[in-house]
């Protein structure tokens, strides 16, 4: 492990659950920091993913602004990898899936319980939400795939250790879950 | 002693009359599978248990053994092909395991895990098929069910109730209940019924029960479904 390698990472339709999963890596973060160099994240301050190795993705696809990003970090990284139950399948904010996009935005904001002024939004600064929600490879190619809901810091902290260091990527059997 | 075969090349002996599965249950190897059940009549839908027998690519579940036959099961190849169908099957229904009250103990998620499947990779589809939660004890969710007709079978040749058949032709195939309303509630199902708890994933599940097993002490939790076994003998115990 010579010079550090630059990660970027992103949450698109997330819950920042997976970010948080990485986090959990606790101090072993200190040791990985020595490697890693991190560019666009919700952890620093840069606002435009730059050329980067690797990019982690958190959350499925459900506007127009997480094509825009997906594509970006398609386009600046050498390895792309889905983080997580919702970058993988769409997660449960899938399950909306299951209705049409009008249903949903007038149950929220003209329907709903408690609504003052109802309108549905459509200020051009906000995104459009797609009709529906995907996962990330059904937009762009990508590399690796990290399941859970969230993968467990022990299997982020795997996958990068042995990335680090060139050596093939293998789970123990309790660090591959779906849930 | 004459009737065996050589499974990876193991010696594993048969009876007249028993098919690959049934011998390689009995000698406890495990070939994966998901609408085998011993106690029923073998479905061969799910295909997960193809194995190469004397060369030809076969279903273990159906196939007689036969003296002297070379069988290949746990190869890079027959996994690689099982991961595939798993995606198909992961892809075709909303298996949403995150919020999913099966998680942990489902046959589908359980034989994904033991074949290495990451992520399902094709595009998905996303069915809305609307959940029948009319029956008092039971729910059906129709966008799990991976119509191994487990529990047709079960209500047929167990129960001889025939609530249960797979109605439709292509992707369109979807479980359907046997009543003039199509609801499980004006069918003469109960959750006592055989056809209750012979479902391997959460298709057909009982009411007010979810998330009673902590995170950890789950079916697979720990160990792999290769070790641990079917759901559906799991869920029988469980009731007694």
């Amino acid at each position: 492990m010579s010079s550090p390698i630059k990660v970027a990472t992103a949450s698109l339709a997330g819950c920042f659950g997976c970010h948080m999963s990485i986090l959990d890596i606790d101090e072993r973060l200190i040791d990985l920091v020595g490697h890693i160099q991190f560019d666009r994240s919700p952890l620093t301050d840069i606002k435009k993913v730059g050329p980067c190795d690797l990019g982690l993705i958190e959350g499925g696809v459900c506007n127009a602004e997480n094509v825009e990003v997906l594509k970006a970090f398609r386009r600046q990284c050498k390895i792309l990898v889905a983080v997580g139950a919702c970058a993988i399948n769409g997660g449960v904010p899938a399950m909306r899936n299951q209705y049409s996009l009008a249903d949903c935005l007038e149950e929220a904001y003209l329907h709903g319980a408690g609504i003052d002024n109802p309108q549905i939004p459509n200020d051009p600064e906000l995104p459009l939400l797609l009709n529906q929600v995907h996962p990330i490879h059904e937009v762009v190619w990508i590399d690796y795939f990290l399941p859970g809901c969230p993968p467990s810091a022990d299997t982020i902290f795997t996958f990068l250790d042995e990335l680090l260091s060139g050596r093939p990527i293998q789970f123990a059997y309790q660090q591959i879950h779906y849930d | 002693m004459n009737n065996q075969f050589k499974l990876d090349g193991i010696t594993v002996p048969f009876s007249a009359g028993e098919t690959i599965m049934d011998a390689a249950l009995a000698a406890g190897i495990y070939i994966p599978h998901l609408c085998h059940n011993p106690e029923f009549k073998p479905h061969g839908s799910c295909r997960l248990c193809t194995v190469n027998a004397n060369g030809r690519t076969v279903a273990a579940c159906t196939t007689p053994a036969s003296e002297g036959m070379e069988v290949e099961n746990a190869t890079h190849e027959l996994t690689t092909q099982r991961r595939l169908l798993l995606k198909l099957l992961f892809v075709e229904g909303n298996h949403v395991c995150p919020a999913c009250e099966k998680s942990g103990a489902c046959q589908l998620q359980a034989v994904a895990y033991h074949c290495g499947m990451l992520a399902p990779e094709f595009v998905h589809f996303y069915p809305k098929r609307a959940v029948d939660a009319s029956h008092p004890e039971m729910i059906i969710d129709f966008n799990r069910c991976i119509l191994c007709e487990l529990c047709v079978r079960a209500s047929r040749d167990s129960d001889n109730k025939n609530v249960f058949s797979i109605s439709g032709r292509g992707i369109q195939a979807h479980l359907a209940i046997n009543s003039t309303s199509g609801k499980l509630a004006d069918s003469s199902f109960t959750s006592s019924d055989k056809a209750a708890r012979v479902c391997p994933v959460g298709a057909i599940l009982p009411k007010h029960k979810g998330y009673n097993i902590p995170i950890g002490q789950r079916l697979y939790d720990q160990a792999p479904i290769s070790q641990v076994g079917d759901v559906a003998k799991h869920q029988e115990l469980a009731d007694e």
